[in-house]
Order: C-alpha cells, then sequence, then structure tokens
C-alpha cells in the first residue's frame, strides 16, 4: 500500500506524495532528474527529503517497490533473490542509521561482503543521497569485489584497466598500433576491449580473432572482448569464435533493457554459453556489463524515478550473472543527465560506492563529450578519488582520445599516474607478464623501460611500408 | 641538476601513427604526457568548446545560401523554445519544438499542396559545421536534384537556431513535405570540431522517434566528402520515396558487411603485432 511521507520545518509543511518522489527529491542536483520533472523544487525541500528518508526503515523497500512486480522482471529479480538472512543484521535499521554503521568500525570488509546478498538496489541508492563525497570513498574502499578470468581483479592495492583500442573502421593495422602502445604503457589486465565500428556479427568475429592471436602470440595473462550486442556474441560462440567475455549494456527497468534488445534470460544463456568454452584460466567470470545514469530515462523507461536510483538497480541485473567487470560510463550520456564536472563526479563515486556495497565488480569509465561543461582537470580529480575509492578498473586509450566514440577518457599515463601516487598495482598475473616481457624496469617503483622491449622491437619490422588507402 | 639522459623519452613505435589518428607513440616524462603533446590536445579540446558555444550567425549564413542559390527569397529563419546555450545543453525537449513566433510564420507561407522535400538548416551542437558546410552540401544535393529525371518540389529552405534533429519533424509537417532533410551541427569530437549530420525522414510529423530516421554522419571536408555525401543522401531519398518510409527498415541492406581496413587484406586479420 502506497504511502505517503511528510514533515514540518518552521512553518512549512512538506509532503512527498511516493517513496519514488522522496527518493528522488533526496538526490543531489543534477541535470537528468530536471529533464524527467523530478527534482527538488528548493535546496531546502532537498534535505527536508533527505530528513524524511533517513528517519524510514530499510525494510520499506521491501514492502513498496518503486517499479511494481507485476510489470517489471527485474524488480522480480530483486524482490525474488533477497536474502533476509544476510539481511537479519541490518533489518531493524533505518536509512539514516544505516549510513553510520556503513560507516563505523562494525562494518569491516568481511561484514559488508556477509550482508551483501541482503541489500536491495533501492536501500544502496537510498543511503548513498544521505552520503557526502568523502563517505562514498570510504565505504567504497571496504567494500571488496574480487574477480577472475585469465587474472584477478580487484584484489586491495591494485588498479586495473581495459585498453580500448577502438579505430572509426575497425582498421587491424590502426587497432593493433593502439593495442602495442597500450601494452607498452602496462595497460590492459582488466580487458582488451573494442567498441566496433560496425555493429554484426561478421565484424565482431573478425575482432575477435585478431584479439584472440594478440593475446596468444605474447601469452598475455588477460582476456578479450568485443562490445557488440549480447545476441551477436551468441551467434559468434555458436561460430566457434574466440569469446572471452560476453558484452551487454544493462539498464535498471525491464523496459530499458526491452529497448537494449535483451532479457534476463538472455543474458542467463549468454553467461552458459561463455563458460562452456572453458576458457578462463584462474577464474569463470564471463560477462563484461555497462551502465549509466541517464540510461532509464533516455529510453523513456524511468518510471518516475530519479537517474541514480535507476542505475542502482541495474546493479542488480549485473550481480545476477557474476560479471568479471561492470563499467559504469559516466559522463558519456551528455550534459541533459550529468551537466558539468561536478555532477559526474559526485555520479562516478554514487556509481562506484553503489556497486560495490551490492557486491559488483565496479570499474569506471571516467570520461567527458565535448558539450559538458568538463575537462581534462575534471577527469583527474575524479579518477584519484576513485584510485583512492578503490575502484576496480578504469579506462585506458591513447592520449585520452577515443577517435570512434568521440568522447575523452582516461589516457595510458593517466593510469600510470594514479598508481604512482596512490601507489596501486596492476593485477597480479599481469605485473608479472609486464616484468618478464621488460616493459617495466622496475613494476614496483613504477619505472617503465627506457628501451624498446627485444618482443615488441622485432614485430615492428614487420610493419607494412605505407598504409594503403580506399581499397 | 639534469644528467645527460633525455628528460622526455620518446617511443619508437610513433610511426604507428601512419595507420591511426589515435594519439599512439605520444612519449613520456616520467610517467606522465610531454609538454608539446599536453598543449595539443587542449587546443583540440579548446576548439571542440568553442564550437559547440559560438552562436551560428544567422544573417550570414542566409545571406550567403540566398546569393548562391539566387533564391527569391531570403531562407526562412526560426527559433526553437530554447533561450541560451545553458537551456539548449540541457533541455533537449525544448530544443525539439519550434517557438510561437516561428509556428505562425511557417503557418503563413506553407503551401496548401504537397512538396517533396523541406530542407531545414539547424545549428545543432556545432554552429561551425553549419556555416561551413551548408553550401558546399547544398550545391552538391542541388546537383543530383538536376540531375535527375523526376521532378522534386521543395519548400522553402529554413535555418534554425538552438535546435535539435527533431524540430525538422514539425517543420516538415507544417510545410507539407512528404520527406524533411536536417542538416545540422554535430556534437564535435576532438578532432572534429566541424562535423555535419544529415537526417532524413519520410511523412514528418511531431512525435516520431529515431527509428524512424535515416543518418548520415561526419560531413566536412577531412571525412565525407560532400559530393559523396550528397549522392548518398539522394539515394536514401529516392527509395523512401519509391517505398514511403525511412529508417531502419530502409536501410537493412548492409547489416552483415564486414568493415575492411585499409590496411589488411579483405577477411583477413593478419597485422604486424602477429606476423611470424
Amino acid at each position: 500500500m502506497a504511502q505517503s511521507f511528510q514533515t514540518t520545518l518552521g512553518s512549512r509543511h512538506y509532503r512527498f506524495k511516493s517513496l519514488a518522489e522522496l527518493m528522488a527529491k533526496a538526490t543531489p542536483a543534477r541535470s537528468g532528474d530536471r529533464l524527467a520533472g523530478v527534482i527538488a523544487e528548493s535546496a531546502e525541500e532537498r534535505v527536508v527529503a533527505q530528513m524524511v528518508l533517513a528517519d524510514l526503515p530499510l525494510t520499506t523497500f521491501l514492502n513498496e517497490a518503486l517499479v511494481p512486480y507485476e510489470q517489471d522482471e527485474i524488480t522480480r529479480l530483486i524482490i525474488d533473490d533477497h536474502d533476509a538472512e544476510a539481511f537479519a543484521p541490518i533489518q531493524n535499521l533505518t536509512v539514516g542509521d544505516f549510513r553510520n554503521w556503513l560507516l563505523s568500525d562494525q562494518a569491516t570488509s568481511e561484514a559488508l561482503s556477509d550482508v551483501r546478498s541482503g541489500i536491495t538496489p533501492e536501500m544502496a541508492a537510498a543511503v548513498s543521497k544521505l552520503m557526502r563525497n568523502q563517505d562514498l570513498i570510504l565505504v567504497g574502499k571496504k567494500c571488496r569485489v574480487v574477480t577472475a578470468f585469465r587474472n584477478t581483479i580487484g584484489l586491495p592495492g591494485r588498479l586495473s584497466t581495459r585498453l580500448q583500442p577502438n579505430h572509426p573502421t575497425d582498421d587491424v593495422t590502426g587497432i593493433a598500433a593502439s593495442i602495442l602502445d597500450g601494452l607498452l604503457y602496462g595497460s590492459g589486465d582488466a580487458v582488451i576491449g573494442i567498441n566496433p565500428a560496425t555493429d554484426n556479427v561478421a565484424q565482431s568475429v573478425k575482432l575477435m580473432r585478431l584479439m584472440d592471436d594478440v593475446i596468444q602470440k605474447y601469452q598475455i595473462p588477460t582476456q578479450s572482448c568485443v562490445l557488440t550486442h549480447v545476441t551477436n556474441t551468441l551467434e559468434a560462440i555458436e561460430q566457434g569464435a574466440p569469446v572471452d567475455l560476453v558484452f551487454q549494456s544493462i539498464g535498471g527497468t525491464e523496459a530499458t533493457n526491452r529497448s537494449f534488445g535483451f532479457d534476463l534470460s538472455i543474458l542467463a544463456e549468454a553467461e552458459a554459453a561463455a563458460q562452456s568454452l572453458n576458457r578462463g584460466t584462474v577464474g569463470r567470470n564471463v560477462m563484461y556489463f555497462e551502465t549509466g545514469q541517464g540510461s532509464a530515462l533516455s529510453a523513456d523507461a524511468h518510471h518516475g524515478l530519479d537517474q541514480q536510483t535507476c542505475e542502482a538497480r541495474a546493479y542488480a541485473v549485473a550481480r545476477k550473472f557474476n560479471p568479471l567487470l561492470v563499467n559504469t560510463v559516466v559522463g558519456f550520456i551528455g550534459p541533459e543527465y550529468l551537466f558539468d564536472g561536478k555532477e559526474i563526479t559526485r555520479a562516478g563515486l554514487e556509481d562506484h560506492f553503489c556497486g560495490k556495497l551490492l557486491g559488483v565488480p565496479m570499474g569506471c569509465d571516467v570520461c567527458y563529450t565535448n558539450h559538458a561543461e568538463a575537462d581534462q582537470n575534471d577527469m583527474d580529480n575524479l579518477l584519484t578519488l576513485l584510485g583512492v575509492a578503490g575502484c576496480n578498473f578504469v579506462m585506458g586509450i591513447p592520449g585520452s582520445d577515443d577517435i570512434m566514440l568521440n568522447y575523452q577518457t582516461t589516457s595510458f599515463h593517466d593510469a600510470l599516474y594514479a598508481r604512482r601516487v596512490l601507489g596501486l598495482k596492476v593485477a597480479p598475473e599481469f605485473e608479472r607478464w609486464l616484468t618478464e616481457m621488460q616493459i617495466f624496469q622496475d613494476v614496483k617503483t613504477h619505472r617503465l623501460n627506457d628501451q624498446l622491449p627485444a618482443a615488441f622491437a622485432n614485430s615492428l619490422r614487420h610493419l607494412p611500408k605505407e598504409p594503403r588507402h580506399d581499397v | 641538476m639534469t644528467s645527460n639522459k633525455p628528460i622526455v623519452v620518446e617511443n619508437p613505435w610513433e610511426r604507428l601513427r601512419a595507420f591511426t589518428d589515435a594519439r599512439i607513440g605520444l612519449g613520456r616524462a616520467g610517467v606522465s604526457l610531454p609538454t608539446g603533446k599536453l598543449l595539443e590536445f587542449q587546443l583540440a579540446h579548446a576548439q571542440a568548446q568553442d564550437a559547440v558555444h559560438c552562436p551560428l550567425d544567422v544573417e550570414a549564413l542566409a545571406q550567403q545560401l540566398q546569393e548562391a542559390f539566387a533564391l527569391e527569397h531570403e531562407p526562412l529563419r526560426l527559433h526553437s523554445q530554447v533561450e541560451d546555450r545553458a537551456m539548449y545543453l540541457q533541455r533537449p525537449d525544448f530544443g525539439r519544438k519550434l517557438n510561437d513566433e516561428s509556428r505562425e510564420r511557417l503557418e503563413a507561407v506553407a503551401s496548401q499542396s504537397r512538396v517533396d522535400l523541406a530542407v531545414v538548416v539547424v545549428d545543432g551542437l556545432s554552429a561551425l559545421a553549419v556555416q561551413q558546410n551548408s553550401q558546399p552540401f547544398l550545391k552538391a544535393l542541388y546537383q543530383q536534384f538536376e540531375q535527375d529525371s523526376a521532378e522534386w518540389q521543395l519548400a522553402p529552405l529554413t535555418i534554425i537556431e538552438q535546435g535539435r534533429v527533431a524540430i525538422g519533424d514539425e517543420i516538415g509537417a507544417l510545410l507539407n513535405a512528404d520527406a524533411v532533410l536536417v542538416m545540422i551541427g554535430e556534437r564535435p569530437g576532438l578532432s572534429s570540431p566541424d562535423s555535419l549530420g544529415l537526417y532524413m525522414t519520410w511523412a514528418p510529423e511531431p512525435g516520431l522517434k529515431d527509428d524512424r530516421r535515416n543518418c548520415i554522419s561526419n560531413v566536412r571536408p577531412a571525412g565525407l566528402q560532400m559530393d559523396e555525401a550528397a549522392r548518398r543522401l539522394f539515394l536514401l531519398l529516392k527509395e523512401a520515396r519509391q517505398k514511403k518510409l525511412s529508417g531502419v527498415k530502409l536501410k537493412d541492406r548492409s547489416e552483415d558487411n564486414v568493415l575492411e581496413g585499409d590496411s589488411a587484406a579483405p577477411g583477413s586479420t593478419q597485422n604486424f603485432l602477429v606476423a611470424d
């Protein structure tokens, strides 16, 4: 039974018609909620909403679905999979108490891991709305989510990178050039992942083979992924293509995912198919998901919710399928959802916190488009904050410039900066490989080799003399 | 205190830049970007941001188009419901609708009989793209019409400030056009601040979704050339007129093509990294 929520502050009476409205109005300001018409009408109303939210018992979210159970398979997933036993230690807390508990010395990494399956996305979203950036960082760092395929991602003191060698026409030499550049800067332990210029099966299989050849020849302890639609990857598996990870963009409502052309049963099928190939050596996490605040509104599938709550619900989808990597592409969607560096930074920290709290191996595409009010300095700040928060991985791209997707993300150099100032290392298996290949002089002090390593010097001798144009 | 060792470590694979526009082989100072490469990036970003915020000189463009094509009347200058750039960036919904004055002006000039096509020039996210590429593209497109055996009736040319792609739906409908072509400044890339996008929609009316449009992107001197863009657009337009539809249903023929890299043989993934 839906209830309304009200309080009086001085002479003013505030009333919030629904839990969805209360959640939306308690959300720190951002353009996407303004666009959706769900944002608080004043700064005071926002804090009043946070105060009312702080007094709600966590159990409210088990009794009142924000998207109706009958209409949405993600709501059903959240409710049906809720683990009452894990929830027991926190079941009597309000949202405000929950914040205190998360920050307290009682909430050790082990305790956080134990309650994980008792926390719903809506509880995570609600408590995040009361938290300052430093709270999101502190608790995020305590939550550990470790996954594995050909190496181990998310161990304490590690920061991995996705090597993203995109090319506007998928030119194989152009892609190989960016892969070489990345490897020689120590990038690629999370995954070597290509966004194909053309999204079809034949093209994807070609790129899968290209990356598989490189990984095999140099015996790189990492995995590859072509970021094509899940149904394309399923077809590629049927054709016998070398598929390491299955990619899919996911959202937090069933209608969002239908607009992306899949449902939960397809993800289950894809996970089983990729696992049946047995290509991992140290683990069996075979899924790579991408998310981002604003995708549900963009698909007109947000059910009147704020964009951050929708985003947290996407992590319920992710955790169901044991992903190796989940990447919030935080600044890609544009200023109508996250207007400037401040909003992008806040969203990146929220997404990392909510994902980790729910047990999702969160990484972040620290990024912006040219029409957002953001620049490299904003990205430096967010990258540093996420490094402190224990983010599992970030992107690595030549010189921050994605020439295929036309946006800016973190560079190979940026990741090395973060590792140096924060004392972070790559995945352990990859660390050994970097040393063996003589890419690093000293991997502990983050010193690259000034000389070109022998194996790669040899490869450069095979370069074609001139690029062929317009064949 | 400096030693004889160079401060900046160059990357001997810099020559791979012949095969990609990606910023590879930048070298490093410690693990950081060398000053020259840093400033190159800052310049590219500055140009892209300027392209987003620089307003369209609509008077100059209108005059230029009128003179170039010897139009009897100056193109109609219209405006969306957006008031300024900050609003434009945050409220795409207002950029999709004409303001009242613009709608009334269009209703006054619309022909009672159907026309084949309304061409709508929109500033979008890069006024630079529109300022620079509108005339050369339209010249190439008008040539296609002239060479075609069939007759093409065009609605009056319009120029829209602070508009989004979907504003063409309303304009096309008000002008009684069977199809609408929106020429719009695309979101600037770091090395492409001047990209024009072309969106063609059959039977335009307010409220259509993107799956009803066909898009040709990256039209600019260093990208897709004007003649080729006009040729492709005209083919789409002819097919749309024949089948009376546009969007995903029109386009799917290139579905399973593999893009062939310039540098590899067809179907091959052979490259220097994995050569024996």
